[in-house]
């Protein structure tokens, strides 16, 4: 077994607003290895991108806190860095990708520029060389006429070739790990399918470990290892990918795979969840998808059910599971 | 085509081609081709989708179809009547209050300072003589139908999730009737719990009231379940145009079978599903200079000299309609 790149333990994040506290992440643990993809799957507000940007240290303060939990990379709790610390580690050890490629992407400078930026903030390199690595990169992300690219603007590219800029700006350093945050939503379907396969690729060549944040199952599927589930901040069920969709042991998790509609059937009617996911801000008691569930019990409404793990590699939070 | 079902919309031979200009003077040196030479035919009851990648161009025909772009040439047939024969007045009082539309965005499709009973309302005011009293009987029932409660008439746009605003901009299409609705991505921007909610939602009305429903969509299983007919096109052009079952079954144009396989479940363990998958390389050309011949044969896996050379035509294979050289 490879080596774990990032251990998340009990990881709490919380903003604090007019209306009270929202624990936007309550409790999440999970690990990622050297070469292995790791999907956090989950609805719009689950926590997951907050889950993402509370590894960066990059949460909105004071509004956003992280309360509690651990963040171990490399044998190092990140938590426990200071600012000065914590940037030589961003950009360098650990990247992000995000959705929109045209709002990471400043529109005024060019491409070489801000694919060298990170390269002059980390390594020590005279001049010549950092041009040499901003090329490298752009060959690695698979962008044709590198020398010619890295001297033009973001609006000169389309929204792929963005985004692969974006995918060079984070491999630059080359980071251990990489959290990419539904980077291929913003693409189209032919795109997105050539940006996956190109991560694959990348992850073979570098061993990058990759935490992938997603909603799309699609995606989920063809690049990811392991999968957690989130909802309300909590990952209900974390286990393989082949578990996931073919052995899902939470009612969420089950509801939602099986309210994706397939491609390969005609359904007369969709299955649908209903209703919404509660507010953080006003939590049920018990377990947090309880009034959305079809299965729940009366323990359910009273008491969190605690994480059951299955196999080594499957957990699951639900007072169904024993 | 299923057969002896009643027209209601036909789009012949639409293209719309917007003037690229430079200079001081706004000379004239190029199109682009949004649209080149589009025809379908949606029927009473029944759903067409329009998929595409972004630059293709459906949104340009959806736009068309709701007469929010005039065409460079082509004709629209409602009812049998020619739109550019009519006069702005028949317009106005037969077309618009029959054809409605929802927009991508639940967030950007409502002016958030009006209370959503006036965003129902607002076209029955527009189009009717009614008076406010009596509208908002009118409101409460056109919201239950879409699953928001009445009781919350008076509430403002922020106070509602995305989810239920569509269920809002839905109830405004349907206010005056309409016998179709353009659904511009009607499900994107939602959450997959959510989409399917909404997909039934649109589903239920459309057996109620008999509605057609013209569709714009990129996402394939979203359009599998929706439709009855689908067309799928590429740089403003139809490739492939036929029975949404028939389609899906038998994908006939390069291009379907890669967009098909594009959004295919595949799980890592499933090699041989891995193998089978194909992806396309290179990006959609300009539409300022579409490549001669077929237009997908830069990024076809199947094509030959006589692609980059002469332009294919539309065929008929079967229920299908194709534009490929392969078939003949």
């Amino acid at each position: 077994m490879s080596n774990v790149v990032l251990q998340v333990e009990d990881l709490h994040t919380s903003f604090f607003t007019s209306q009270g506290e929202v624990k936007a992440v309550d409790g999440v643990s999970f690990y990622v290895r050297e070469g292995e993809t790791f999907g956090i799957v989950g609805e719009s507000g689950c926590g997951k991108s907050v889950t993402g940007l509370s590894i960066m240290r990059l949460l909105q303060e004071p509004a956003g806190q992280i309360t509690g939990g651990k963040i171990i990379m490399e044998g190092k709790d990140l938590l426990e860095l200071n600012k000065k610390h914590m940037r030589a580690y961003r950009g360098k050890m650990i990247s992000m990708i995000l959705q929109d490629p045209m709002s990471s992407l400043n529109p005024v400078y060019t491409i070489g520029d801000q694919i060298g930026e990170s390269v002059r903030l980390h390594q020590d390199l005279p001049e010549n060389m950092v041009e040499a690595e901003v090329i490298d990169s752009l060959r690695l992300l698979r962008i044709p006429n590198p020398e010619i690219r890295t001297r033009e603007y973001p609006f000169q590219l389309s929204g792929g070739m963005r985004q692969r800029v974006v995918g060079a700006i984070a491999m630059s350093c080359r980071p251990h790990l990489l959290i990419a945050d539904e980077p291929t939503t913003a693409l189209d379907a032919t795109i997105q399918a050539q940006y996956i396969a190109l991560f694959e690729d990348i992850q073979e060549k570098t061993n990058v470990a990759i935490i992938f944040i997603t909603h799309d199952f699609g995606v989920v599927a063809r690049i990811c290892d392991r999968v957690g589930v989130m909802y309300a901040g909590k990952i209900v069920e974390t286990a393989t990918t082949r578990d996931i969709f073919k052995a899902p042991k939470h009612p969420y998790t089950a509801a939602l795979i099986h309210s994706v509609p397939s491609l390969d059937k005609k359904d007369d009617r969709l299955f649908s969840i209903e209703g919404q996911p509660p507010s953080l801000l006003a939590l049920p008691p018990g377990c947090r998808f309880c009034p959305r569930c079809t299965v729940s019990m009366d323990i359910c409404k009273e008491q969190e059910p605690p994480e059951v793990k299955l196999s080594e590699n499957h957990s699951v939070s639900c007072w169904r599971v024993k | 085509m299923p057969k002896a079902s009643k027209v209601l919309l036909e789009a012949r031979d639409l293209v719309k081609h917007y003037p690229v200009t430079r200079g001081l003077m706004q000379r004239t040196v190029g199109y682009v081709r949004a649209i080149d030479g589009v025809s379908f035919t949606i029927e009473t009851g029944k759903t067409l989708s329009l998929v595409g990648e972004s630059g293709a161009g459906k949104t340009t025909v959806a736009k068309a179809i709701l007469l929010l772009e005039r065409l460079t040439s082509g004709n629209i047939i409602f009812e049998g009547r020619d739109l550019y024969k009519l006069s702005s007045a028949e317009i106005k009082s037969d077309y618009r209050p029959n054809v409605q539309s929802v927009q991508q965005n639940p967030w950007s499709s409502m002016n958030p300072r009006m209370k959503i009973k006036d965003i129902v309302a607002e076209p029955i005011f527009v189009n009717t003589k009614i008076r406010r009293t009596e509208a908002w009987a009118q409101v409460a029932e056109l919201l239950k139908q879409v699953g928001i409660l009445p009781e919350t008439m008076n509430r403002y746009p922020h106070e509602f999730s995305g989810g239920q605003r569509q269920r809002i901009a839905v109830a405004r299409a349907l206010a005056l009737h309409p016998s179709m609705l353009v659904l511009d991505e009607p499900v994107s921007a939602l959450d997959v719990s959510i989409r399917a909610q909404i997909m039934n939602l649109l589903k239920d009305l459309q057996e109620q009231y008999n509605i057609s429903y013209l569709v714009i969509a990129h996402n394939l299983a979203t359009v599998r379940y929706m439709s009855h007919s689908v067309a799928i096109m590429y740089l403003g052009q139809l490739v492939e145009y036929g029975d949404t079952e028939a389609l899906f079954e038998n994908p006939l144009h390069p291009y379907t079978r890669a967009l098909i396989s594009a959004s295919q479940l595949t799980l890592p363990e499933d090699s041989e599903g891995q193998a089978k998958q194909i992806i396309l390389t290179g990006e959609m050309p300009s539409p300022i200079n579409p490549p001669p011949g077929c237009r997908f044969h830069t990024r076809c896996t199947e094509a030959s000299e006589q692609c980059s050379k002469d332009i294919p035509e539309m065929r008929k294979i079967g229920t299908q309609m194709v534009k490929c050289h392969h078939y003949k």
